[in-house]
């Protein structure tokens, strides 16, 4: 069954949340310096979520996770995972044009690699394993198996 | 003495974000396809039988405590080190365990790709 254009929003979603919501917190951390974890530094990170990046932050996180919930809902596991790690290339890349980072050689080849990856995971089927949920289980067994075969 | 507390924080890593992640999966695959229960149901049957989901909870749990190892691993290795190998390591456990667990059919192809994607996070490092 080939994905429809929502759930491929889906999975960008959660690339784009994951790297956004990553980026936005560690610029809001950046404003609170070095922390000890100790109790007598927690009223700082309580004060911590009233930090416009860092509120902004957890709210994309809060969306990456219903993306990411959402799409475990339909897809198997070990396409999801895959499929949405370009967030570590965007990561690459928002630290290379916001925070002036340079992005080596190696970490060109880590780009490329990623990408071919995604690519490969991206053009197989996306759920192999149908579990029925308990009260829908009428109109969901009618699916096709998808032979062990087919698809490696 | 800190090389083995690293990477004892990077197999805690490793194994509780897998037996996260696999819950978490379990979980959604039996509440089933959110999109379709929000148009049919509304989101609020949607949020509640995600949230009623024991495994959901116990998922969430085992985030928070992959959350926590990575904090401890910072705090005794590089940034360059723990983060790279356990998110790479991950990948590879995730595959593993969602054959055995979940009963996915990770063929050939999704082999390569979670290799692939194993490498390219760990050359990120560099």
């Amino acid at each position: 069954m080939p994905l429809t254009f929502r759930k491929y929003l889906v999975l960008a979603g959660i690339t784009i949340f994951s790297t956004a919501g990553d980026s936005l917190l560690a610029r809001g951390m950046k404003d609170f310096g070095n922390i000890n974890l100790s109790l007598h530094n927690l009223p700082g990170l309580l004060l911590a979520i009233v930090n416009p990046w860092v509120a902004a932050g957890i709210l994309s996180l809060l969306a990456f996770f219903s993306c990411y919930m959402s799409a475990l809902s339909w897809a198997d596991l070990t396409y999801v995972l895959p499929a949405t790690s370009l967030s570590y290339v965007l990561v690459a890349f928002v630290g290379h044009f916001s925070l002036h980072e340079t992005i080596s050689p190696m970490r060109w080849l880590g780009i490329a690699l990623i990408a071919c990856g995604v690519g490969f995971v991206a053009a197989g089927p996306s759920l192999t394993h149908r579990h029925v949920p308990p009260d829908q289980g009428s109109h969901e067994v009618a699916t096709a198996p998808v032979s062990r075969e087919a698809q490696s | 003495m800190n090389d083995l507390y690293t990477w004892g924080a990077i197999g805690l890593v490793i194994l509780a974000s897998t037996t996260g992640d696999v819950l978490l999966s379990y979980s959604m695959k039996r509440v089933g396809d959110v999109g379709e229960l929000w148009k049919q149901r509304g989101m609020l049957v949607v949020l509640g039988r995600v949230l009623t989901t024991p495994t959901f909870a116990l998922g969430l749990g085992a985030m928070a405590v992959a959350f926590y190892s990575l904090l401890f691993g910072l705090s005794w290795g590089n940034l360059s080190l723990v983060v790279p190998a356990s998110a790479s390591l991950t990948f590879v456990a995730n595959a593993l365990a969602a054959r055995i667990f979940l009963h996915e059919r990770v063929g050939r192809r999704r082999w390569i790709a979670a290799l692939l994607v194993a490498a390219g996070v760990l050359l990120m490092a560099f």
